[in-house]
């Protein structure tokens, strides 16, 4: 029998626990120095359908134009698993090359300071949009571009069945939940609701925002500062009363608790479900999924109590970013795509590659001309002026349990006023967890 | 254990060095120790991944004001206590039917056996399509002899009673498997003798089976308790503790608060239900093998 000596244990310990550091190492960083030489930079975006399609479609456009650079797509979960998989990744240095992450508030928790490429000193910096710009700038550097246009937070309808019933647009509430009324006793379900995917819950809050706002506009500013609050600002707690008057007056889908996104677009689509308080991202599903329904779709401004102010809650595009990790010719790469990214070819590449969600906040860049109604809807509120950035890219503060709390009013398990109490707490810890002064 | 036996095992020298320990000893200590310690400094901290700052005893203050944290420890006891309760009152009887000459007896254990071996992620999908309100099969199945099925998942009174029936069709197999050992190891002099005295089958069951399978109770209650308590992929796979905080139970309540980046906060949750788990099993453990002891 093999004898083995203390020593030579020890030896076979040492190896193990050395073995198990050196394959903790990240394979980006034996990248080759050389400029000449073919680059290949990993780029990491979310899952969804909608941003693989836009990754891939720069990707490949963009080594068209630079066949020295290949771009590899890598993909991550959405949502707080994504949110996980992005921090653990740049906190332990293992962060691909290039990234594509949500701007506003999800985008200052990355702590971009200490994480990321400062890009202020680009060329590509000067012709993006200002709003934009604000959702991912900290500590007044700029560190993304946009990925993908605008999208707007509003209510999606079936214009075929607005038709039918001879129904307007509505521009209040009043009329909104008039209209409502009409659907139902046509037989149709007024408001589709998806509460499987749990986020789409929070959109009659989320995109009320505007009309927040509009009444109340240093709104953001005294939130931020924790001297604002959902339950006692009569404005912002509208939006989960909206919430609970729908469900209370049993203008929801039958399935509202057991469907996902996917399944409410398609009610949309065939005319089942009346309104879908949606972004407008969705209206990419519908080209996808009921090409022949497209025309039937329309879009609307979320209507808030007073006509003369109706406008549109708008998001921000995700940013692509590049973290502090990529170096060298790697670096200079990853900058050229970025402002590939940030140029009319980019978004023509975006355009191609999936159905935009709205207008793109880059100088020079227009919509196609063939881009759906719905999309097309959202040009007035632009055009006007009569819009704002949805509250999350004006404040950090954002609570996590935001869509739970939604899924509960929206399913009648807890009353408006009690759910902006609640979240007015769940929002503590996230300010706490920023180190926000006044919390 | 007599004390002649233990001082003389105190007196041997062990025939291995201590050397032997060390390769588990510096796994145990990498992967074990250190991230347990670690994990109760950082539960006094504010730690977003990137940076920490000790911040004294406020995640835990935090963590109790918890909205969200009473319905979830309600929910992680109901849960604990209906799945361990539900295996021994089936396990039980299956077991019994199991050792006793019943046709294909070999191919029924591996029936009640097999969903121990699938992936409870795997299961919980599985379950939640058949539970689904409209086209699940559950609910077609009822409607056919016109029964109004309720929405397993999504009504707010049925969701964690659903979910924890399925952990109890998952779980009872391994139940029943340490039943049947139980009783298999029951000498069959016992029964002979009762049958002697006139103990019918039931008389059986009552007087000789039922005490004699005590300490696989004991193992079958202690084992679903742990289960229960930190259950939390099943309930994941199937309801993510919705809908919104109904389902929750403790561990999916740490569970997002990490996915928040409450990092320190979900380490202070962490802490806690190993606090409450020990508190809870290591009485119970006790007191349940006394008892045995005591026969």
């Amino acid at each position: 029998m093999l004898t083995l000596s203390p020593r030579r244990i020890a030896a076979v310990a040492a190896v193990t626990i050395s073995a198990l550091v050196l394959s903790a190492c990240s394979p980006g960083s034996l990248g080759s120095s050389d400029p000449n030489a073919a680059t290949t930079l990993s780029f990491l975006a979310d899952n969804s359908e909608t941003s693989m399609k836009i990754a891939e479609g720069l990707a490949k456009d963009f080594s068209a134009k630079n066949p020295s650079i290949t771009i590899k797509v890598e993909t991550r979960p959405q949502g707080g698993e994504g949110d996980n998989v992005v921090k653990t990744r740049l906190s332990t240095g293992d962060m691909t090359d290039i990234f594509m992450y949500n701007s506003g508030s999800l985008f200052q928790a990355l702590k971009p300071e200490q994480n990321l490429v400062a890009l202020g000193d680009q060329a590509f910096a000067g012709n993006l949009d200002a709003a934009f710009k604000t959702t991912v700038t900290a500590g007044g550097q700029l560190y993304g571009v946009p990925f993908g246009g605008a999208t707007g937070g509003g209510i999606l309808y079936n214009k075929a069945v607005y038709q039918r019933l001879s129904l307007q647009v509505p521009k209040t509430w009043t009329e909104f939940m008039a209209n409502n009324a009409k659907i139902k006793a046509a037989g149709i379900a007024p408001v589709i609701q998806t509460y499987q995917d749990t986020w789409t819950s929070q959109l009659l809050i989320l995109a009320d925002f505007h009309n927040v706002s509009a009444v109340q506009p240093d709104f953001a500013d005294r939130y931020t500062k924790n001297q604002a609050k959902y339950a006692n600002t009569p404005a912002a707690a509208r939006g989960f009363q909206k919430l609970q008057e729908v469900f209370d007056a049993g203008y929801l889908t039958k399935d509202f608790a057991s469907t996902k996104l996917e399944n409410g677009v398609k009610h949309l689509a065939d005319g089942t479900g009346a309104h879908y308080p949606m972004l407008t991202f969705a209206v990419g599903t519908i080209v996808t999924n009921n090409p022949d329904k497209v025309g039937d779709i329309g879009f609307f401004a979320q209507p808030g109590d007073d006509a003369a102010k109706l406008g549109l809650t708008v998001w921000e595009p995700a940013g692509v970013y590049i973290p502090k990790t990529t170096t060298g010719a790697k670096l200079d790469a990853a900058k050229k795509f970025l402002a590939f990214v940030a140029s009319k070819e980019g978004c023509d590449s975006t355009a191609k590659a999936f159905t935009p969600s709205g207008p793109f906040l880059v100088k020079g860049c227009a919509l196609p001309s063939n881009v759906p109604g719905a999309i097309k809807d959202m040009q007035p509120y632009f055009d006007s002026g009569a819009n704002s950035p949805a509250l999350e890219f004006l404040s950090p503060v954002k609570g996590p349990a935001l869509e739970h709390i939604c899924v509960e009013v929206g399913s009648g398990i807890r009353k408006a006023a009690d759910a902006a109490a609640l979240y007015d707490q769940d929002v503590k810890k996230q300010a706490q967890q920023l180190g926000l002064p006044g919390w | 254990m007599s004390n002649t036996r233990k001082a003389r095992r105190r007196t041997a020298p062990s025939p291995y060095p201590y050397w032997f320990y060390l390769p588990a000893a510096v796994v145990y200590a990498v992967l074990f120790l250190v991230p347990t310690f670690a994990s109760f400094y950082f539960s006094l901290t504010r730690w977003s991944l990137f940076d920490y700052q000790f911040i004294g005893l406020d995640n835990f203050v935090l963590f109790f004001q918890e909205p969200a944290l009473v319905k979830g420890f309600f929910n992680t006891i109901l849960y604990a206590v209906t799945t361990s309760g539900l295996k021994v009152i089936l396990g039980l009887p299956l077991a019994v039917l199991l050792t006793s000459r019943i046709v294909a007896r070999g191919y029924l254990r591996s029936v009640v056996f097999f969903p121990v071996l699938v992936s409870t992620i795997g299961v919980g999908i599985t379950f939640t399509v058949l539970m689904n309100p409209e086209q699940g099969l559950f609910n077609r199945s009822l409607a056919a002899v016109g029964i109004q099925g309720p929405g397993w998942l999504t009504d707010p009174s049925w969701a964690l009673l659903s979910v924890a029936l399925v952990d109890v069709w998952k779980g009872v197999g391994l139940a029943t498997l340490i039943y049947i050992a139980g009783i298999v190891s029951i000498p069959q002099e016992y029964f002979e003798a009762a049958r002697v005295d006139g103990a019918g089958a039931f008389g059986g069951f009552r007087h000789i089976i039922l005490p004699l399978a005590r300490p696989a109770t004991v193992t079958v209650v202690i084992l679903s308790l742990i289960g229960g308590l930190r259950s939390f992929d099943l309930i994941w796979a199937m309801t993510r503790g919705g809908p919104g905080f109904t389902s929750d139970v403790i561990a999916s309540v740490i569970y997002k608060q990490y996915q928040a980046g409450f990092y320190g906060l979900s380490t202070a949750g962490n802490v806690i239900l190993f606090l409450v788990v020990t508190a809870i099993v290591v009485p119970l453990f006790r007191y349940l093998n006394r008892g045995e002891v005591e026969q």
